[in-house]
């Protein structure tokens, strides 16, 4: 065919390098509402669950037992089941009746009724209801602090840099996993003296994860996976109880933590049953509610790729994130994994949680280029920091973040790289040199940086563990070594898992230790003149009105 | 009293609990015979009817292995006692029903390399397939149990590899290479290169990690479709095989 010269340019842009795939229901390639999802239903008796979603108590597999047992609120749900999908999705985008009254609503649906009520919305009805749902008045962001040489030098100044832009969660992850114990440490060091307050996770195998925290090295935790399948959850030698259980060795150590699921998960595991991912996702959301668990990543997360491929995957996932607000727990929205090669659909998939606002935008914003984020990509890197502060500006949305200068941020880089520096010199740990500290404050990628002996470094990181070094063991080195403050900070991390009120729903700290969470800054939207206005948050309206790029009429020069 | 669990009490708790929580238990034997939709993959087993090639891509339900000469089975892989080899444990679609990772290397030339890689360390390479599973985690913890050293590498069909050690936890690792785009017959060299040096107690360096935050994007649809076409050919509870290979 002689090919006409439109359609050959057309090929040559970047979305033509995305995956798309046809719908293929019976290996779940559909987004939601697919030909074999359950009908919702439910059968109580005696306060029991007998049948659940089409299915009679004795043909429960684990996760509905799971759900059928701890995830219902079972006083009101025959009669909210019996309600219309259409009368509950109308409720969730009226701005007249509040978030309460859904909350009563929303919690005794089942997971079949849940996604045919997300699936009544369109995307705009969607934005309306996730600025009214989520839990938290006061919308935030998180950040990702890697790099490809799991460089500890480099994370410390990463994080502080992080910190100082205004992400109050910051998640670290290593290329190598034996590393996992510097990465934690430095990266507490880094958050810590960038902000005081900003809580810092290292993601990597569970049993280790849950280590580093109960060392005193995280604050946090996220990646305790949960899926919509049986087979998944006991291929990885899981069930829902023994997340549960993890989710329960968090709490008592004083831990905040949140699971994590997503759409596509079960597809890419090659265990669907045939089921829809809204359907799946669902389920996942309902085993977190079960568990008692104060929150939840979701919204595609690394399997994005996958609601991505199929038509109308993009708005299932604004709807799974919603269908976890209306949970009401804690939802960090995913964005935060490498989407598309099309800036335009780039900004396509998180425009919806940026608008709306969510507890977490992104549940993983890359603070340094995607070169150096470790969990392959995210959706937006530090190379989109202009982009995003402008589009905060033009729309005033608060999108969790602010500009910054660039000699503060020289300043806390420096003050970061010598205080990890210093927590190594007095930890007996492989020495940082001048000249890398010098380096990571200046450095834009791992590339600028000199390299260090990993054989060496993973090995004192794992003798670090051996030797039952803990947080206070970090804080009498920064103690020691002219950090005072940092000293202080990183101690008072520890306190306040003592005191354990940042377990509550949604909850950040401020600079000043003072808990912002669903508790005691509820978000009462209730459209026009009520909930969050950037305008009435004025310190940070300010920054983010102040781009030091913009002209200033005042004080021009001609 | 004793407080210790052992692992007939612990599934008795758990049969309990199932049976409690109105969940049907899953004790019924497991048959590998040919029953509709479930895997029939047997070793050398002769295709079942007259395949056509459209036949063999479906993705809805297992296929016949093919019979490869230079990929022999030599029956259910025994436990190793020499220090000096590494156990390569590939999936259940390896070689016999997929042919090429997800970038098109030949799972051929890859296993090749993977064993060059071993040797020159002058270490063997011991070559198994796993039914059981298509995690890679999991098929790489399954070999490291068999191998004398301990130590294993995993490789699913797709091409995502893992250096695993016997006393890890299944989902932690010594080197993991989880985007597989990046990989090239290079790579999977110095991961055999790696894997033998830890089987010898050393400590090498990494395989440096290369990162494509592209990888995802471009290739996660085609790696969903290729991991389902592995996962069909799991056969729940069967042992793992020997392979013999032969590259000339």
């Amino acid at each position: 065919m002689k090919r006409q010269k439109r359609f050959e340019m057309l090929e040559k842009r970047p979305i033509h390098q995305d995956g798309f795939v046809k719908e293929w229901p019976s290996e779940g390639l559909v987004a939601m509402m697919g030909p074999n999802d359950p009908k919702p239903s439910i059968k109580i008796e005696n306060g029991v669950v007998t049948e659940l979603d089409g299915k009679k108590r004795e043909d429960f597999d684990l996760i509905d037992s799971y759900i059928a047992e701890y995830g219902i609120v079972l006083d009101n749900a025959e009669k909210v089941m019996a309600m219309d999908s259409t009368k509950i999705a109308n409720m969730l985008v009226d701005p007249n009746v509040s978030r309460k009254d859904v909350i009563k609503v929303t919690l005794s649906l089942t997971p079949a009724k849940a996604e045919e009520v997300i699936s009544k919305l369109n995307f705009g009805e969607m934005i309306m209801a996730v600025q009214k749902m989520r839990a938290r008045r006061t919308p935030a962001t998180q950040a990702h602090v890697t790099n490809v040489r799991d460089n500890p030098v480099l994370i410390a100044a990463d994080a502080a840099d992080a910190a100082q832009r205004g992400f109050p969660e910051l998640e670290t992850t290593t290329a190598v996993a034996r590393y996992a114990p510097f990465n934690a440490i430095s990266l507490l060091v880094g958050a810590q003296t960038g902000r005081p307050g900003v809580l810092s996770q290292c993601s990597v195998e569970e049993a280790t994860e849950l280590n580093l925290g109960m060392k005193g090295f995280t604050a946090y935790a996220e990646t305790i996976s949960v899926y919509g399948t049986d087979q998944v959850f006991t291929d990885g030698d899981d069930t829902p109880w023994s997340k549960g259980f993890l989710a329960s060795c968090y709490a008592s150590r004083g831990l905040k933590m949140r699971f994590t699921s997503g759409s596509g998960s079960e597809v890419m595991m090659g265990y669907t049953e045939g089921k829809s991912m809204l359907y799946l996702e669902s389920r996942c959301i309902f085993i977190t509610k079960a568990s008692g668990v104060q929150g939840l990543q979701n919204g595609g997360v690394s399997c994005i790729g996958i609601p991505g491929a199929v038509p109308s995957g993009i708005r299932s996932v604004l709807g799974e994130n919603l269908l976890c607000m209306m949970m009401d727990i804690e939802c960090a929205s995913g964005c935060d994994q490498s989407f598309s090669h099309s800036d335009m659909r780039r900004t396509e998939r998180m425009i919806g949680q940026f608008v709306a606002g969510t507890d977490y935008i992104s549940s993983g914003y890359s603070s340094t280029p995607n070169y150096d984020n470790t969990f392959a990509g995210s959706n937006t890197d530090a190379y989109d920091y202009d982009d995003y502060y402008i589009m905060e500006r033009d729309l005033a949305v608060n999108g969790g973040i602010h500009p910054v200068n660039e000699q503060d941020i020289i300043k806390i880089r420096s003050k970061a790289a010598h205080a990890i520096q210093a927590v190594f010199d007095q930890l007996g740990l492989p020495k940082i040199t001048d000249e890398e500290v010098e380096a990571a404050t200046y450095a834009n990628s791992s590339k600028d940086m000199p390299d260090r002996n990993m054989v060496e470094d993973m090995k004192a990181a794992q003798e670090l563990l051996d030797r039952g070094i803990t947080a206070i063991d970090i804080v009498k080195a920064l103690n020691d070594s002219d950090f005072k403050d940092v000293a202080q900070a990183v101690l008072n991390l520890q306190k306040q898992k003592v005191c354990g009120d940042f377990l509550q729903t949604s909850s950040i700290f401020d600079k000043n230790w003072n808990i912002i969470s669903a508790v005691n800054n509820p978000n009462d939207y209730q459209g026009p003149g009520t909930g969050y206005r950037l305008q009435n948050d004025k310190d940070e309206w300010e920054r983010i009105k102040d781009v030091p790029f913009a002209m200033d009429p005042g004080h021009m020069q001609f | 009293m004793s407080n210790t669990i052992d692992e007939d009490l612990l599934k008795r708790i758990i049969k309990q609990v199932l049976v409690e929580s109105g969940v049907k238990t899953t004790d019924k034997p497991i048959s590998f015979k040919d029953d509709k939709g479930s895997a029939t993959a047997t070793a050398g087993g002769t295709p079942t009817g007259t395949q056509t090639a459209e036949d063999r891509s479906t993705l809805d339900h297992a296929v016949p292995e093919e019979k490869l000469d230079w990929f022999k089975h030599v029956g259910v892989a025994k436990q190793g006692f020499s220090q000096d080899e590494v156990v390569i444990a590939v999936a259940p679609a390896f070689a016999e029903v997929l042919t090429k990772n997800m970038t098109g290397l030949a799972h051929k030339d890859i296993l090749r390399q993977l064993v060059a890689g071993i040797e020159e360390e002058g270490l063997k390479a011991r070559i198994i397939k796993v039914y059981r599973t298509s995690d890679v985690s999991f098929c790489a913890a399954e070999g490291d149990k068999l191998s004398g050293s301990g130590i294993a590498i995993g490789i699913q069909s797709k091409g995502t590899t893992v250096i695993h050690q016997k006393d890890q936890d299944p989902l932690s690792n010594l080197e993991l290479f989880p985007q597989a785009p990046v990989l090239t017959l290079d790579t999977y060299r110095q991961i055999g290169k790696n894997a033998a040096q830890y089987a010898k107690s050393m400590s090498p360096s990494p395989v440096p990690t290369v990162n494509d935050q592209m990888a995802r994007v471009a290739y996660q649809a085609i790696s969903a479709l290729l991991h389902i076409k592995e996962t069909k050919q799991v056969v729940v509870g069967k042992p793992a095989e020997e392979i013999e290979v032969n590259f000339d």
